[in-house]
């Protein structure tokens, strides 16, 4: 399905991250935030409160974040797609519901856009620490998607497909921005609405006696239903069937969370993206996402100009991890660099793929500033000896 | 003839109490019979005053009971006794 | 339709409103939660108001278990943000009519502040609280609305900070419909629920209902019946009576009665005047739901 026009803000602009996000959540359709100020994700939905009236749809400013992630998700179930934007204790707050998200299986998009932490931090300088929080975050076991941008256009682009993901895998997507890819102003081209493609709800066509909100379709994904359309849904957190009733049994849990697992890591060749270059016969390769992309970007040329072999893999999903590309690439290499603005998350998840096979080297980095790409580079020479 | 009758569904009781007590005629009492669940549910025992008001379906919790009026002997719709039963 | 049919019997009213499948429900012999459960559906069947569009939000407890029984769209959500679900699912479809139902706690403690910003906004949304005094469905711990002196399962000693006056804070947050009642009053509360369905604007309806087997059985209060009986005896009916005045006690007085019927521009309404006057043609008056999803 195309993207609806009114929200399309086609041609070529100097936009930051944050307002790139905002429109490509308008691109993707998105009709309803709601939202709560927090530095440096504010812009998001301030520029949304003021693009929303003109394009059909509302924004409501919630007294708290604990507010916005689920008054989202009340308007998923009246039939709009929804967003909300946040950072570092925001992001804590909304933990909660987004477990709820997850289990009630409700398509809705969150927005981090990380600074320092831990507690309040750095409001106002980024860090890439809420990594492993955004897969963990919340008690209890479920999958999630996460993406990360690494420039304002991808900030439009990965918003799109992450309003599109959560559509088709009925789960809560989260755009994993930094605060110097959400603050920073680049050219963003924004395509005409015939060629933005947007991934509808799966609402069913079912009669209301032959449905269940909870029964697995194609991919092991429900189809979506919504208030007032007679279905009498029944949405519940606590474990239930495909009825959507509690049944608070282990032989339910069983059924239902290894299928709110196995129907994103089953899927997940689908849904993992990243960039490579070089790999072939790469004897180090640097794993990074987000800003530390771009300065690893540079780390690597300059490896390269030393005559080093060094491959470049991008995470673009972060989760669910590439696991199987990971692992391929392990056996054909001496090592991973994974340069990141925390002390070590993605990493982990980099040396548990490796299996041994490969080394793994972190280069991590408190946050309030990018690694310089000069500490990168040290990493990757300590790693090729 | 009584005015009205009472249903009701025994396995759902749980002896609250609520519709002996509040029943305005005092039709109920609790029966010394006993449901699968060791609750007595409640029985007629003044048929005759019932008003069929249905109180007692208002009252009761575990939606056990429900009073309604009986239709009149020259034919009312009882598909009204629904509406008026409240 | 009905479960219930001998010869032409009617059925009960509340039967096509429940999930029948699901019963019997968990809630205690005496709990009033599903008394309530009766007089809200004599108020949906009196006010003939189109079920399809009824969406009935609450959280957890005892009370938030009303959601899974009634066969209605219902979503039963996290503790304290029933109100913040429902203000985003009304806004995305303003056709919907929203009910709010919820016990004390959720409402009061937890999601206090939801309340209060959403009745400060006059959200168009219905609240049935049904106050039990108690945290029930964890035990009977102590909740915002336990009055003092009473034992509870976190006030071994008995309580001594004062309860929440709950229509007192509602008014002052901004509801356009404030009233009490108790399970006892079971004519009267279908009527005020009835009566809140029909006005615009954020409604509250406390109902004080029994917790035998918590908070009566650890205050030495009897059972269900007898705080049925404790209602009748102790309420006074006080329409309009000043909201500051009508706090709870132990065994004091209870005032019922409906203290607030105002009107107060609904926030939809504001939102759209403000916007269309700001905007002029440009404002696209378009509920979210809409132009989101169009397959």
């Amino acid at each position: 399905m195309h993207a609806d026009p009114r929200g399309v803000l086609t041609g070529s602009h100097f936009l930051d991250g944050d307002h790139a996000a905002c429109e490509g959540a308008l691109a993707a359709g998105a009709r309803f935030s709601a939202g709560y100020p927090i530095t440096p994700s504010t812009e998001i939905v301030e520029r949304f409160s003021q693009r929303i009236p003109k394009v059909g749809g509302t924004f409501i400013q919630m007294e708290d974040e604990l507010a916005a992630s689920i008054a989202i998700q009340g308007a998923v179930w009246g039939g709009a797609k929804a967003f909300t934007v946040t950072s570092g204790p925001g992001f804590s707050l909304m933990m909660e519901h987004i477990g709820y998200a997850a289990m009630t299986e409700t398509p809705c998009v969150f927005v981090d856009v990380q600074r320092g932490g831990p507690s309040t931090g750095l409001p106002t300088l980024p860090a890439q620490a809420d990594m492993m929080q955004v897969k963990w975050g919340s008690h209890g076991d479920y999958e999630i998607i996460a993406l990360c941008p690494n420039s304002p256009q991808e900030c439009f682009d990965l918003t799109i497909e992450a309003f599109n993901l959560s559509e088709k895998y009925r789960v809560p997507t989260f755009v994993m921005m930094d605060e110097v890819v959400g603050h920073m102003t680049e050219k963003v081209v924004i395509p005409p609405a015939d060629q933005i493609e947007v991934e509808p709800r799966h609402f069913t066509s079912k009669k209301p006696e032959d449905f269940h909100l909870y029964q697995p379709g194609a991919n092991e994904v429900p189809e979506m239903a919504k208030a007032g359309d007679g279905y009498n849904i029944h949405v519940t957190g606590l474990t239930h069937d495909e009825r959507g009733y509690p049944n608070m049994t282990p032989p339910m849990q069983e059924v239902l969370v290894n299928r709110l697992r196995s129907k994103i890591i089953d899927n997940a060749e689908k849904i993992c993206r990243f960039e490579t270059a070089n790999l072939d016969d790469a004897d180090v390769v640097v794993v990074s996402y987000g800003i530390t992309s771009r300065v690893a970007e540079r780390a690597i040329s300059m490896a390269r100009e030393k005559g080093l072999k060094v491959g470049k893999f991008r995470l673009i999903t972060a989760w669910p991890f590439p696991e199987k590309a990971i692992r391929e690439i392990a056996v054909n290499t001496k090592a991973f660099v994974v340069p990141e603005l925390n002390l070590g998350q993605m990493v982990r998840e980099v040396e548990r793929c490796a299996g041994g096979h490969a080394k793994t080297i972190a280069v991590p980095h408190a946050g309030g500033t990018v690694h310089r790409p000069e500490q990168i580079l040290k990493a990757i020479l300590e790693a090729a000896r | 003839m009584a005015r009205g009758s009472v249903s009701i569904v025994v396995e759902r009781c749980k002896a609250c109490g609520f519709c002996v007590e509040f029943c305005p005629t005092k039709v109920l009492a609790l029966s010394s019979a006993f449901n699968s669940k060791g609750y007595h549910p409640p029985h007629v025992v003044e048929a005759d005053k019932c008003s069929g008001c249905d109180l007692c379906g208002m009252y009761c919790p575990d939606f056990a009971i429900h009073g309604y009026r009986n239709p009149k002997p020259k034919a009312e719709e009882p598909k009204k006794e629904t509406d008026d039963a409240r | 339709m009905s479960t219930i049919q001998i010869q032409c019997e009617p059925p009960n009213p509340v039967e096509e409103f429940l999930r029948t499948e699901r019963m019997p429900h968990i809630w205690c012999p005496g709990c009033g939660i599903g008394t309530t459960v009766n007089c809200f559906t004599r108020a949906l069947i009196d006010s003939k108001i189109n079920l399809k569009n009824l969406s009935v939000v609450s959280g957890i407890g005892c009370t938030g278990r009303v959601a899974g029984y009634v066969n209605l769209d219902s979503f039963h959500t996290t503790h304290g943000r029933a109100i913040p679900f429902a203000t985003g699912l009304k806004l995305a479809n303003p056709d919907l009519n929203v009910v709010v139902y919820s016990g004390d706690g959720d409402l009061f403690a937890i999601g206090g502040n939801h309340l209060i910003h959403a009745a400060r906004r006059n959200v168009d949304l219905k609240v049935i609280c049904v106050n039990n005094l108690i945290y029930a469905m964890t035990g009977g711990q102590t909740a915002p609305t336990t009055p003092g002196d009473v034992i509870t399962s976190t006030s071994p000693y008995g309580t001594y900070d004062p309860a929440f006056n709950l229509p007192a804070l509602v008014d002052a947050a901004g509801a356009v419909y404030v009233a009490r009642w108790t399970t006892f009053h079971v004519v009267q509360l279908a009527k005020a629920m009835k009566e809140m369905f029909a006005k615009k604007g954020f409604g509250f309806i406390e109902v004080i209902s029994p917790c035998p087997t918590l908070y009566q059985r650890r205050n030495k209060m009897g059972d269900g019946l007898d705080a049925m009986k404790l209602y009748k005896q102790l309420s006074k009916v006080k329409h309009g009576a000043p909201t500051n005045e009508v706090a709870l006690t132990k065994s004091g007085e209870i005032i019922v009665g409906k203290f607030v019927d105002r009107e107060r521009p609904e926030f939809s309404d504001m939102m759209n005047k403000h916007l269309r006057e700001e905007l002029g043609d440009q404002y696209i008056e378009e509920a979210p739901a809409c132009s989101s999803c169009n397959n």
